[in-house]
């Protein structure tokens, strides 16, 4: 943060400040989810409530119930659902985005009839797509594709829409051709408007998942969390909330990594701009 | 000007034209065999079950029960996430001491907390409001955390040297910059308000569209869950419009908004 025009107001702020920089950052970092923690953990000690176990016992739940056979049988299935989902939604998305974006009747043909099936809520795909598939496997990374395809899928359209006219008319009169267009000139420039629509279809891919596990009740981290709830296995049932939120936030860091990596030149270039 | 008119009508055309090809491959594939004509009845059936519907004093019920869940779950996420947002907003302090707890909370699946809502709340409209505003509250938090930061420091400096009082700083400087936020939030709230209204209905058996098609798929009646589908994205469709409009009209001195009419 070396803003170039530090008002002189600021400064005083900064001088104050009595903690090192690192133990500051640190405190930023862990002081309110421990501060919370320490009230839970407190309000379990002096008013216990079994709906609310206390900190340990969920810490404890949590060992026993997902790391041992549970971890194989339940856990790695439901993130490779999760994963295949994702990889298939992303690459129709991007493939069909690609052509769609590309051709302008075409888009303005099939435009009306995305809008539409974009607003299908995804959880009722559930229940159709089981009549359609059946209660296996294929049904529940279908579920995923159909509903975590749309913002890849209109990112993609509207990111290969807004390539600069100019740099598309270079690509022509040097004579690209169309695997090189699409490799130098349309994917770069559509990556950013590609992203955004990938880190949408993340959380709904993983919102599908627990859902469409939830429905068809045989395996997977959503059934689990429910047959616990409904068996009154408290402990346990909190344990399989922290882990979907753990999959939610490793999903999140993996998004921001895949993002600096993919678009590193994108971010040098908007600071370029700034400065 | 004529050649803007003659081309949005062509894209008018054509858009109807693919609307028309989708209902066409449907019919198809349900009458040619190509997928089960029983799970997946042609458009004719799922219009006229549709038709039905429309007759039908309870399908009316059933949106409507759709809508309170949907309106009660938006209003409370959109107020509170309005407020706390504002305040952690506008307090750096703040704001840096719940910055992990915000990027840790937030990507939490909200279907994730279903069975503790059940457990909270039984099997009740209740319950499935937890979820939805647990999911929409985040959309619009972010938002409005990020809408009253971004104030320009020349635009604060000079209200600073006016002298301006706590009220017409926040009349004047806050709410203008983070008003396009804040309907950004309201926007993505309204859908994800919807679509988690939904699943609840599906999941925990609140009344509404998504019990109803509980009930109509267990009862055989497989036009009607469709007809309900179809249900479903006309009023993600038309909620969708409405933000859109009430957006235009509250941000209409907005630049965003004023550049669309210019072009």
């Amino acid at each position: 943060m070396s803003a170039p025009a530090v008002t002189p107001r600021l400064l005083p702020a900064a001088a104050r400040r009595r903690l090192p920089r690192w133990l500051d950052g640190l405190l930023e970092a862990v002081g309110l989810p421990l501060v919370l923690l320490g009230v839970w953990a407190l309000s379990a000690l002096v008013a216990p409530n079994n709906r609310f176990p206390a900190p340990w016992r969920i810490a404890e739940a949590f060992v026993d119930t997902w790391l041992g056979e549970s971890f194989v049988v339940d856990v790695l299935p439901s993130l490779g659902r999760l994963a295949a989902g994702i990889v298939v939604a992303i690459l129709v998305g991007v493939a069909l985005g690609l052509l769609v974006g590309s051709v302008r009747w075409l888009r303005e043909y099939l435009e009306p009839a995305f809008e539409f099936l974009r607003a299908v809520p995804p959880p009722l795909l559930v229940p159709i797509l089981t009549l359609l598939l059946g209660r296996g496997d294929e049904t529940k990374v279908a579920v995923i594709v159909a509903g975590a395809m749309w913002p890849v899928l209109l990112n993609t359209i509207e990111g290969v829409r807004a390539v600069d006219a100019v740099q598309r008319e270079t690509a022509t009169s040097y004579q690209l051709s169309a695997a090189q267009r699409i490799r130098f000139l349309i994917l770069p420039s559509a990556a950013p408007q590609i992203l955004a629509g990938v880190r949408q279809s993340l959380s709904i891919a993983l919102i599908l998942m627990v859902i469409s596990e939830m429905w068809l009740t045989s395996s997977g981290l959503g059934n689990r969390i429910l047959f616990f709830q409904q068996n009154f296995m408290i402990p346990e049932m909190w344990s399989g909330i922290v882990l979907l939120g753990l999959v939610g936030v490793a999903l999140a860091v993996l998004f921001q990594l895949a993002e600096r990596w993919v678009l590193g030149w994108y971010r040098g270039l908007k600071e370029t701009e700034r400065a | 000007m004529k050649s803007t008119k003659s081309r949005r009508a062509r894209s008018a055309l054509l858009g109807a034209a693919g609307v028309l090809t989708l209902l066409l491959v449907w019919q198809a594939s349900s009458e040619l065999g190509w997928v089960n004509g029983t799970y997946f009845p042609p458009p004719t059936e799922v219009f006229a079950a549709l038709g039905r519907f429309v007759l039908d004093l309870n399908y009316w019920r059933t949106i409507g029960n759709t809508l309170l869940t949907w309106a009660i779950g938006l209003a409370i996420a959109g107020v509170s996430a309005l407020v706390l947002g504002t305040v952690v907003g506008l307090v750096p302090v703040l704001r840096r001491y719940t910055r992990s707890t915000v990027e840790f909370l937030r990507p939490i699946p909200s279907v994730a907390i279903i069975p503790l809502a059940i457990l909270l709340f039984g099997l009740d409209r209740d319950a499935s409001l937890v979820i939805v505003v647990y999911a929409t509250f985040w959309q619009i938090f972010i938002q409005v955390l990020y809408g009253v930061a971004d104030v320009d420091p020349v635009a604060r400096d000079t209200q600073r040297s006016f002298g301006l009082g706590t009220l017409s700083r926040f009349r004047y400087l806050v709410l203008p910059t983070a008003l396009p936020y804040i309907m950004t939030g309201v926007r993505l709230g309204a859908t994800v308000a919807l679509i988690l209204t939904v699943t609840a209905e599906l999941l925990i058996g609140a009344p509404g569209i998504g019990q109803l098609l509980t009930v109509r798929s267990t009862a055989g009646d497989y036009a009607g869950v469709y007809a309900l589908v179809v249900t479903a994205a006309l009023l993600a469709l038309v909620i969708n419009l409405l933000v859109r409009a009430v957006e235009r009209r509250v941000l209409s001195w907005h630049q965003s908004v004023r550049a669309e009419v210019v072009l």
